[in-house]
């Protein structure tokens, strides 16, 4: 073997990639969020009676075509979740809070949003919780700020 | 409340990665070279080809090289290109610009550069010489070169450029 030549450490470089995406959001999609910008959250109806938050435009096991939206209450309750110690730059929230499953009162699936509790020892499951809106809502996920703990 | 009407039909969904890119030994030392002007490629040690830039190890033998480099001149060949009309960042030519393959003399692997020709001139086996831009401005970057223009010299043999194309 020849001898290992002397090695310089690495260069390196900041290097940034992004994609300026833009969704089109759909008959069903496009309601819910509607919604959302009046402070109000829907889901969908099912052909057996559940409901799905967020809605779905298609039922997830016989494929059919998905229409009736009907609201639910913007509390629920926490059926799962996982505290994040050190929030990152594009997290939702600057401070230490939960990524929770939340099944809203009228739901019978789970949204997955963000729990502003304080501190982890504040978090149980099966805590209620209620949206805490933007105060100016603009039509996106993020017109919740957050759920916060109902007392 | 929102005073808009309209109902919400697009979402805004960007995505960004911020990365720290490491260029490796073997690419740095290319890189380290080309930041004093200098073209390093490296030898197969089993065939002797010339990996210009080299990646450090050979992708037809899977051989590691030695740290050994071998200096290489700024002009070659054209082996093929293609006229770009579309505009993107950091292109030091106007619209529209070629995309170039230039086979370095001494090289056996092609970079991708700019080439600076009339759209009516450029074709296979063109000589070309890079055109640096002032030494005041070198970093550790191939960019160094501002890009390729014609010599003027007779065109290459295809012969001798085939393989590349």
């Amino acid at each position: 073997m020849p001898a290992q030549p002397k090695l310089e450490p690495a260069l390196t470089a900041p290097h940034k990639l992004a994609y300026t995406y833009k969704r089109s959001l759909g008959p069903v999609l496009s309601r819910f969020f509607t919604a959302l910008r009046d402070k109000k959250i829907l889901g969908v109806r099912r052909s057996d009676g559940s409901v799905m938050v967020p809605p779905k435009e298609y039922d997830p096991d016989t494929s059919e075509a998905l229409t009736e939206l009907v609201p639910v209450a913007d509390s629920g309750v926490v059926t799962s979740w996982a505290w994040v110690h050190e929030p990152r730059a594009k997290q939702p929230l600057t401070r230490p809070f939960a990524y929770a499953l939340i099944r809203l009162d009228g739901a019978d699936t789970k949204l997955l949003h963000v729990v502003d509790a304080g501190r982890e020892s504040a978090m149980k499951t099966g805590m209620r919780v209620r949206a805490r809106w933007a105060e100016q809502p603009s039509g996106a996920i993020t017109d919740i700020q957050a759920f916060v703990p109902v007392a | 409340m929102s005073e808009a009407k309209e109902p919400v039909e697009l979402l805004r969904t960007p995505v960004e990665l911020a990365y720290t890119y490491s260029a490796g030994q073997s690419a740095s030392r290319f890189l380290r070279g080309i930041a004093v002007g200098k073209l390093l490629g490296q030898k197969c040690p089993v065939d002797g080809r010339v990996y210009f830039p080299s990646r450090g190890s050979c992708p037809q033998h899977g051989m590691p090289f030695t740290g050994e480099t071998l200096e290489l001149t700024d002009k070659g060949t054209l082996v093929t290109y293609a006229i770009v009309r579309v505009p993107s960042e950091n292109i030091p030519l106007e619209l529209p610009y070629i995309s170039a393959q230039v086979l370095l003399d001494g090289a056996d692997t092609v970079l991708m550069h700019l080439l600076k020709a009339k759209l009516e001139d450029v074709h296979m086996g063109m000589r070309v010489k890079a055109t640096w831009r002032p030494r005041s401005e070198w970093t550790t970057s191939v960019g160094n070169i501002l890009y390729f223009e014609a010599t003027g010299e007779p065109d290459a043999l295809y012969e001798s450029y085939k393989e590349h194309i």
